[in-house]
């Protein structure tokens, strides 16, 4: 089996490419990254685990702004998320240019899918280490929830999770009733997952990332708000010591 | 034995679309009007030629200016709407079309003169006009271009009203066809009209002898 996974441009005798493989294992190594959409608008949460109490609070974001109406949160490699963001960026700001008016959620999220499966097609290349979920809200299509990974395809979702917990997390996840939902209500649901699947015993301290795009931000992606962030902790801290945790 | 060029004018001199063309927005579409007269200096080469030219299903544009820049321009743009609409899944923003041809009007401006009022439906804007002159990209109720316009924007900015229904905007247009053809030597012939709603497009030719005449007629 060994001569099968050098490269991406070798199949395996049973039908896979090794390197893709060991790519999305790369992003299981990640810590916990979550997106779900609901009735009016998308929310992001990432645990960020802090790997030194040097790091100043809020520096080494793992979500970033595409364009004003797009948020992208990631796992896996950071730097290959950080330079894919920029293309994801790029993309977006051209289809601006050229079209007039903001980049469909689902164009974009083929157009970055298309260009993570071009670096799976060749040995002079590896592929890209790192999953993203992209989510937006516009007028017109409402919220958009779409999760590319390093083979290069694109799904939408109502609600994913990608990382080191992520079937865990994907098991929160589908006991709630995201389609009845409001932004408001979710971000407190979403705060709660991360602490849930958060395994206190291999990974000390943690620092949990919010964002969201919606009716409640009028379509623009951004952090959310210190004290709804602050409230929504704190909800998730008393249900998680109420010991309904899962794990 | 030396003989002065017998080549006729037209020949030489450059082809232009004269022209007279407007388009103006209805709660629910659009409607667009041209005249037919295609003239290469003193001459008219075709008197029979529909400015209103097809980008996409429901948006049309009408062209003025150099007859081969604007029709190469919209012939361009109808190649980027058809792949464009694929590659998103859906029908193209009027919006898209216009920036389109905003784009290669800006960034060709030295070297074309052409100018298109881009106007059509889509479901988010609803009946939407733009105007592309020299690279600008401007969205407007109503809009006018060609040398004809030049006789009637009085008669426009008197006449227009707001919330105006489809058949107040095909007579508007009708009626300012008709007086611009009969001031401006550059337009003439048949009036041609294209309403374009949720529905489709639907397309209309009036003959010179059914247009309304005024005054001096």
């Amino acid at each position: 089996m060994t001569s099968y996974d050098l490269s991406a441009s070798t199949f395996s005798p049973d039908g896979r490419v090794f390197q893709v493989e060991y790519a999305m294992k790369a992003v299981e190594n990640s810590s916990t990254a979550i997106g779900i959409r609901c009735k009016d608008g998308v929310v992001f949460g990432v645990e960020k685990l802090v790997l030194s109490k040097l790091y100043e609070q809020g520096s080494n974001k793992r979500i970033f702004n595409v364009d004003r109406h797009v948020g992208m949160a990631v796992a896996g490699l950071l730097a290959d998320a950080r330079s894919l963001s920029e293309v994801a960026r790029e993309e977006a700001s051209n289809f601006r240019s050229n079209y007039g008016h903001n980049i469909p959620l689902k164009y974009l999220s083929e157009r970055v899918a298309m260009y993570v499966h071009a670096y799976t097609l060749y040995s002079a290349v590896r592929p890209f280490g790192c999953s993203f979920i992209f989510g937006s809200y516009d007028q017109d299509d409402g919220p958009q929830l779409y999760m590319v990974d390093p083979s290069g395809i694109s799904f939408g979702y109502w609600g994913c999770a990608i990382g080191k917990a992520k079937q865990a997390a994907k098991t929160e996840i589908e006991k709630l009733q995201m389609k009845d939902m409001t932004c408001r209500e979710l971000v407190k649901e979403v705060a709660k997952i991360i602490y849930i699947v958060h395994d206190e015993v291999k990974d000390k301290a943690f620092e949990l990332e919010l964002s969201w795009v919606g009716e409640v931000t009028n379509g623009k992606h951004e952090l959310v708000p210190k004290d709804i962030r602050v409230e929504a902790e704190k909800y998730a801290k008393e249900k998680t010591e109420d010991g309904s945790s899962t794990l | 034995m030396l003989e002065e060029s017998s080549e006729p004018g037209w020949l030489s001199e450059e082809v232009k679309t004269g022209t007279t063309i407007i388009a103006i927005e209805f709660d629910g579409g659009v409607v667009l009007g041209s005249d037919s007269r295609v003239s290469a200096g003193e001459t008219v080469v075709n008197r029979v030629m529909n400015k209103l030219s097809l980008l996409h299903d429901k948006i049309y544009c009408a062209l003025s200016g150099s007859a081969a820049d604007a029709q190469t321009i919209a012939e361009m743009v109808n190649y980027q709407l058809d792949v464009h609409s694929i590659e998103v899944g859906e029908d193209p923003q009027v919006r898209s079309a216009a920036t389109l041809v905003k784009n290669i009007s800006y960034k060709y401006k030295e070297e074309l003169s052409a100018h298109l009022i881009v106007a059509g439906w889509d479901k988010r804007g609803g009946g939407q006009v733009y105007v592309t002159l020299n690279g600008l990209l401007s969205r407007q109720p109503f809009a006018v271009g060609g040398s004809g316009s030049s006789y009637v924007y009085g008669f426009v900015d008197a006449e227009y009203r707001k919330a105006m229904s489809k058949e107040d905007c095909q007579q508007f247009v009708v009626n300012t066809l008709s007086l611009a053809m009969s001031r401006d030597g550059s337009s003439g012939g048949v009036a041609y009209l294209v309403t374009i709603d949720e529905k489709g497009a639907e397309e209309k030719c009036i003959l010179g002898n059914e247009l309304p005449t005024f005054y001096d007629q």
